[in-house]
């Protein structure tokens, strides 16, 4: 166990700890204490440790191969799922320990969704796609219940107005923007109390990816939000905290504001102003 | 500069004919000598579909049909008499006149007459009129292909019965029409009796088992191979034997269904349930390449997408990857399967080389299948039977064709894109 968050645990080994920033009282939703990953031989990330609030846009930013995606996949442990990926230290939601022999990762993906870089809707109707979620973890008890999830997560990813007249329409049918925020569907019809997006926008044109800011924005009241990006500018307007990875470290977290207007590192300052990445 | 450019150019057009040409060539090749096969069995098997018929009054003598034994009676020689009388001829003191006489038309006539006086024994000492196929030499005679040109010495009809054929013909007792026994007799020994039925059965009984053990276990074990097992040396391993298995040749499964099925599980001898269990073991290895390959078709993204919403791993591969994986699992399947039907030399070993006049009792009882059917026509003496040899193919091409093309159906079916 890890005690929450006090002064003398620092935010942030590898970066000065932030002494004129007070610290936030409220606990927060996931705690990461040294987790290092190896995929086989080679390390991934490097100690890393990070508290992410909850109802909030946490945005990790870095350049390409920096491990951001990997360290996404620790939190659902989805990371499980690679053939030789090996995970140490702790991760904690809730002050539990995900990664605990007791914890059951389906379970656990039910309350952590996940939002991918290329949209993955099954090969199904647009109603089954919503309707997988609740139905295998057993959440609705009539075909009306489900029907009224389905169509409640359709209409909070943004996506009801839309759909509402081809529900039995393949979700492969619509376009790319479409069939992201028909998957942010999929995540929020489980009730998960967290939702992870490994760069969303990223095949995205300026008009859907908009949409889904927007959308992210609106979530943000209800959940707790993790998304990897590419775009300073995207992770400057949906995130309140961003984090930047470099090589495999943690090198610096704070308010989205504060690191892009005044990073304590150099090499934040380097990336965000497009001199590495 | 511009001169080796355009050489080069030309020389390099003049590759990419000659490749074409070649390419267009093989085809040619390849497609006349299956036009040459498919034709060749086709015009045999042809002959096989069309026989000829005979109708005889037969007198039913009495001094000849002993009412009280009338499984002992003669009934061929009734037949013969009756032929005799219509030719104007009488038996002579050797009764080579009969010999003749009952060479010319099926025994099948004198069973359909034990069959009426058994259910009417009043008929005797009545004429009644029969129907039923010609000898299996007077139909080739009939169609040409015994013929009066040949040396009486080297045909299997002499220069009398080749005359009383002409005259039953000419008088319209002899009529030409599709071969319905063909398709609704077993084997016999007589070639014009002997038909498929008993093999297409014993093939589709046979095939039945073959894909109740392959296709679940191929199935599943490819599941377990591609998404379940850990990769390491030990399933390594596996797969390549898996491999290996493919490429054994089937004789050896029929060696081992000899030696373990039949002397040490004691399975019946030459019956569909062992066949189709010793076709099942060859069949194992392709179902479950041809699975894992569909599986491995299947994209990263929909597991994913499974796992992201809690999905647990066999629900993802239940729900999601198998379902997509479904065409090409099926079209593997039923081709491994269509393969299996034409197999032969495994169940030679297994004995299902017995010759069976009836139609498979069950699936533990003896039994013919298509395959070994025409092995076993081909080997015949008589001449007859090797004719049936190519309706047999025929019927057993039939039966490919309509697999594969159910492998397509099945294909289409499946795959209606999301
Ligand atoms: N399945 C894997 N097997 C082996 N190595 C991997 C695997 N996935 C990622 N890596 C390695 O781990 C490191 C971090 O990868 P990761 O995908 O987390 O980077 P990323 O920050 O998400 O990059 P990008 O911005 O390009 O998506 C990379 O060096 C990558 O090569
Ligand atoms: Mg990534």
């Amino acid at each position: 166990m890890v005690a929450p968050m006090t002064v003398q645990s620092p935010l942030i080994r590898t970066a000065a700890p932030h002494s004129h920033h007070p610290v936030s009282l409220e606990p927060s939703k996931i705690v990461v204490r040294d987790v290092s990953v190896f995929y086989g031989a080679k390390q991934a990330l490097d100690s890393v440790s990070i508290d992410i609030p909850g109802k909030a846009v946490t945005a990790f930013i870095g350049p390409s191969g920096c491990g951001k995606s990997t360290f996404l996949r620790c939190i659902n442990r989805m990371n499980d799922t690679i053939p030789g990926c090996r995970v140490e230290g702790a991760v904690e939601i809730d002050g539990e320990d995900v990664n605990d022999k007791a914890i059951d990762p389906v379970v656990l993906r039910a309350k952590v969704g996940m939002v991918f870089q290329k949209p993955n809707p099954f090969p199904k109707s647009i109603f089954e796609n919503v309707a997988y979620g609740p139905r295998i973890h057993g959440i609705s008890s009539s075909k009306s219940e489900l029907e009224g999830i389905v169509e409640a997560s359709l209409k909070k990813a943004g996506l009801w107005a839309e759909v509402s007249d081809r529900l039995g329409a393949p979700g492969t049918s619509l376009s790319g923007g479409q069939q992201q925020r028909l998957v942010i569907a999929r995540a929020i019809a489980v009730n998960p109390e967290i939702i992870l997006m490994d760069e969303p926008c990223s095949a995205l044109d300026p008009i859907a990816t908009a949409r889904i800011e927007e959308l992210i924005d609106d979530l943000r009241q209800q959940f707790c939000i993790v998304i990897v990006t590419h775009s300073m500018a995207q992770a400057a307007r949906v995130s309140q905290r961003t984090a930047f990875f470099h090589m495999g470290r943690l090198i610096e977290s704070g308010s989205t504001e504060e690191i892009f207007t005044n990073p304590r590192e150099s090499r934040t300052q380097d990336y965000i102003t497009g001199r590495i990445g | 500069m511009t001169e080796i450019a355009a050489a080069r150019l030309k020389k390099r057009h003049a590759a990419e004919g000659r490749f074409r040409l070649y390419g267009r060539m093989a085809i040619i090749v390849a497609l006349s000598f299956l036009v040459l096969l498919l034709g060749r069995i086709g015009i045999q098997g042809y002959s096989t579909f069309t026989t000829n018929t005979v109708s005889l009054p037969v007198y039913l003598d009495p001094a000849r049909i002993d009412p009280a034994d009338l499984e002992g009676s003669n009934f061929d020689y009734v037949v013969a008499l009756s032929l005799l009388k219509r030719m104007g001829e009488t038996e002579d003191e050797f009764g080579s006149a009969s010999d003749d006489a009952m060479a010319l038309v099926s025994r099948d006539l004198g069973f359909q007459i034990l069959d009426k006086v058994k259910a009417d024994a009043t008929l005797i000492g009545k004429t009644v009129t029969i129907t039923g196929p010609v000898k299996a030499d007077a139909d080739l005679y009939y169609k040409g292909e015994l013929k009066r040109s040949t040396d009486e010495a080297d045909r299997k009809l002499n220069d009398r019965q080749l005359d009383w054929l002409d005259r039953l013909k000419k008088s319209g007792a002899v009529t030409s029409g599709f071969n319905v026994a063909f398709f609704t007799n077993a084997d016999s020994t007589e070639p014009e009796q002997a038909g498929i039925l008993g093999a297409v059965i014993g093939s589709a009984m046979m095939l039945l088992v073959t894909a109740l053990i392959a296709v679940p276990m191929g199935v599943m074990a490819a599941v377990w191979l591609e998404e379940f097992a850990p990769k390491n040396r030990w399933t390594d391993l596996i797969e390549v034997n898996i491999n290996n298995l493919a490429a054994v040749p089937s004789i050896v499964y029929g060696l081992l269904g000899l030696a373990v099925f039949i002397n040490w599980f004691g399975a019946p001898r030459g019956a569909a349930v062992t066949g189709g269990m010793v076709l099942a073991l060859m069949a194992l290895p392709t179902v479950i390449i041809a699975t894992r390959s569909a599986l491995k078709a299947v994209p990263p993204s929909i597991r994913e997408a499974a796992w992201g919403v809690g999905a647990s791993r066999t629900q993802t591969v239940f729900h999601h990857v198998l379902p997509q994986a479904m065409p090409g699992v099926m079209t593997g399947a039923i081709l491994s399967l269509a393969h299996a039907l034409g197999e032969t030399a495994p169940l030679l070993m297994i004995g299902m080389i017995a010759f069976n006049p009836g139609l498979p009792e069950g699936f533990t009882s003896s039994a013919s299948v298509l395959p070994v059917q025409v092995f076993i026509w081909e080997n015949a003496s008589e001449r007859a039977f090797h004719e049936r040899t190519a309706a047999a193919i025929v019927v057993l091409l039939v039966f490919m064709i309509a697999m594969n093309a159910a492998a397509v159906i099945l294909r289409r079916r499946f795959e209606r894109r999301w």
